[in-house]
């Protein structure tokens, strides 16, 4: 026997979840490059931070997904957001501890953190 | 870590179940452990997607990508390039029509753009065995809103009178009056019942189950709030045994209702109690007519009684009943949610809402589809189901299965709906949408229905007892080729006498599928009866095979098959079949390597 409030609290969880199959072409895709080079760099602990992030914040509008290599491995692990109607943003050697940053201010205030992008590397 | 990036979603329904889904779903979950993304990847079985001829279906979200006709093997390359790497394989991707053009999106697909999805909601969207995804896909919103203000019935009645839903079984009654009825109904010991039928019988039809299948709380929360409305404390699902998916998740379904608080006593704290009882039915025909099915539940042998009294005063164990069919509950909570206002902008004048058609037959796209009323039978035959297959010529399609009638090429514009259907003699149905091409002979057809409604009738009855069984006969009489067009005087007034005799629906409609073949293909009963010859090439009795002389080479490869020894003829000589013993099975046509074999 649930309560109506544990009935409600399960309906939000599953929504939020369930999200995921609904159309989206306007989210912010994170897209985080796990082929070899990838994973071997640590790009799966960072993909992790991601998720919990973004489930830690109940952000609606986001998906995670993978990707291959984009190519520049040294650089790994590279994730990149696109944000619809802007230009894409491509993080270079991340770090789980760097996400929270990434989350907070890029997904949702739109300031990209210009330390860590490909350019600051280079 | 607990948040899902990605649901793999594989159709569970009984298509894609016979087509092997099982193995592939075992075949994802192992290759979501080998790659250890068990925790960021939710494989989802989920109910029918309604593509039935391309199964199995998967479908990956966020993408959204559709993989069609996916084996075991295939799932590997899926997981490893699309789940690991992010690369759709486009080899899978669900292909449409000629063009070659693949979709990556259902939606775009012309088998989707004409479809309006409303008791089909959560088919395909939803996990079927979790009320946990029923109630994120905003279920138990209806119940809850109810039982917490406890809106008054009649509130509740008369917004499903306003909406304009009618029976979705086939009679297509008004559903709000039908509710009011059993409302309204007196009974001394205050007790009363809500039904449901699910005893869906006719050939060619698996609505109901694939709702059953893909979304079965959507049934069973529409049940509570009836037994809410019109003041019941139990429910009855009468289903068939043959459905063994559907009633297992039925089973499952209220089981999780039950745990949940949402079935049994005092629903979410209110002083409402409900449950619901499975009832298994053994696969007559005769049982999906309301008063037999409910002669069924109490334990009697399911046979008929005339009516009134009704259901709605005297049903169930003789006390007030409302019994709806699965697809019209599936519709309730819908309306109730989203106000009667936007059921009724669907559809035409007097029938609103959708209607959900099994597509089956000489169709490309065999399979599921929800449509606007109204929508007419072309865009359902070329544009969803993609025409007739191999180019063949669409000649008729039946709906209603053997209780409906035929409608001809030339009528394909017809729009669907209760009363345009009734006005060309044929008749809504509970969905089953049967197409038939130039191959089909429709004395044939006729007789087919009928012989099934020989076997169906319960016997209780003389004029459909041995009124089907004459009617079956003369059509016999006429595809042997000893028919007399007097014959055909007689079969219409037998099928006078049938409908207007008959105890129950089964009896009155059987006589439809004569009737309406004799109305709009009457020259090829003629064909049989003056010039004995099927003008279709399919009853075997009037069929001819016949070696072209000339054209044979004598190579014996026709004799060597032939599994009466009816052919003979020397080496290099032509060959002669010998008609008496001839039995029509067309394996000497079929090896002919010189086309010197014509059928007539």
């Amino acid at each position: 026997m649930k309560s109506l409030e544990e009935l409600r609290a399960i309906r939000e969880k599953m929504k939020r979840q369930m999200d995921l199959r609904g159309p989206n072409e306007d989210h912010i895709r994170v897209v985080v490059g796990m082929a070899t080079c990838g994973i071997a760099a640590g790009a799966r602990p960072v993909m992790a931070a991601f998720l919990d992030e973004v489930e830690k914040r109940g952000l609606k509008n986001v998906t995670v997904s993978q990707t291959g290599c984009i190519g520049v491995c040294r650089l790994e692990p590279i994730v990149e957001v696109f944000v619809p109607g802007e230009e894409k943003v491509t993080y270079v050697k991340m770090k789980p501890d760097m996400v929270p940053a990434i989350v907070e201010q890029h997904l949702v205030n739109h300031n990209v953190v210009t330390d860590y992008t490909i350019g600051a590397a280079e | 870590m607990n948040h899902v990036r990605c649901h793999v979603m594989v159709c569970a329904g009984t298509g894609c179940t016979s087509s092997e889904s099982p193995k592939v779903l075992a075949a994802f979950e192992k290759e979501i452990k080998a790659h250890k993304l068990q925790d960021e990847v939710r494989i989802v079985k989920t109910g029918c997607f309604g593509l039935c001829s391309q199964g199995p279906i998967v479908m990956i979200f966020p993408e959204g990508a559709c993989y069609s006709k996916v084996t075991e093997l295939d799932v590997p390359e899926i997981v490893s390039e699309h789940i690991v790497k992010g690369r759709i394989v486009t080899r899978l991707l669900h292909m449409e029509g000629d063009e070659g053009k693949s979709a990556t999106s259902l939606s775009d697909t012309q088998f989707y753009k004409h479809q309006l999805r409303i008791a089909l909601r959560n088919c395909g969207v939803i996990n079927p065995e979790s009320i946990d995804e029923y109630l994120g896909a905003d279920g138990y919103t209806a119940l809850e809103r109810i039982l917490t203000e406890q809106t008054p019935p009649q509130e509740i009645i008369d917004c499903l009178k306003k909406s304009g839903l009618r029976g979705r079984g086939g009679a297509g009654f008004s559903t709000g009056l039908k509710w009011q009825f059993t409302h309204d109904a007196v009974s001394e010991d205050g007790v009363k019942y809500v039904c449901c039928n699910a005893d869906e019988g006719d050939p060619g039809a698996f609505m109901d189950r694939s709702v059953l299948e893909g979304d079965p709380f959507s049934v069973i929360e529409a049940m509570t709030i009836a037994g809410y409305t019109i003041g019941s404390n139990q429910g009855y699902i009468y289903i068939r045994a043959e459905y063994p998916i559907a009633v297992k998740r039925l089973e499952i379904a209220i089981g999780q209702a039950r745990k949940y608080g949402l079935l049994g006593k005092n629903i979410l704290g209110s002083d409402f109690s409900f449950d619901i009882e499975l009832r298994l039915g053994a696969g007559a025909f005769v049982c999906g007519e309301e008063t037999a099915l409910m002669t069924s539940i109490e334990g009697h042998r399911g046979e008929p009684r005339p009516r009134p009294p009704f259901p709605a005063n005297k049903g169930l164990f003789g006390k007030p009943t409302l019994l709806n069919n699965v697809e019209t509950y599936a519709n309730i909570t819908w309306i109730l949610n989203n106000g009667w206002e936007k059921f009724a902008a669907i559809g035409t004048e007097k029938s609103k809402g959708t209607k959900v058609f099994a597509l089956g037959g000489k169709i490309t796209n065999t399979g599921l589809v929800e449509i606007p009323m109204g929508t007419t039978l072309r865009t359902i035959v070329e544009d969803i189901g993609g025409g007739c297959p191999n180019g063949k010529k669409f000649k008729a399609a039946q709906t209603g299965g053997p209780s409906g009638g035929c409608i001809p090429a030339e009528l394909i514009d017809t729009p669907i709906d209760y009363d345009s259907l009734t006005a060309i003699g044929s008749m809504m149905g509970s969905g089953g949408l049967i197409v038939m091409d130039e191959d089909n002979c429709m004395v044939d057809i006729a007789k087919f229905f009928l012989e099934f409604c020989v076997d169906e009738s319960c016997g209780k009855c003389a004029p459909c007892r041995i009124g089907t069984k004459r009617l079956y006969d003369l059509l016999c009489k006429i595809t042997d080729g000893k028919g007399t067009l007097e014959d055909l005087d007689t079969i219409e007034e037998l099928c006078y006498h049938l409908k207007s005799s008959a105890l129950c629906a089964l009896g009155q409609s059987a006589p439809n599928p004569v009737l309406s073949t004799l109305r709009y293909f009457r020259d090829e009963y003629v064909a049989h009866v003056v010039e004995k010859r099927c003008p279709a090439g399919v009853c075997r009795n009037l069929l001819r095979y016949e070696i072209d002389p000339g054209k044979c080479k004598g190579c014996t490869l026709c004799a060597k098959n032939c599994p009466v020894g009816a052919i003979t003829g020397a080496v290099k000589a032509p060959h002669i079949i010998d008609q008496n013993k001839c039995i029509k099975c067309g394996l000497c046509q079929s090896n002919c390597r010189f086309d010197a074999i014509t059928k007539r």
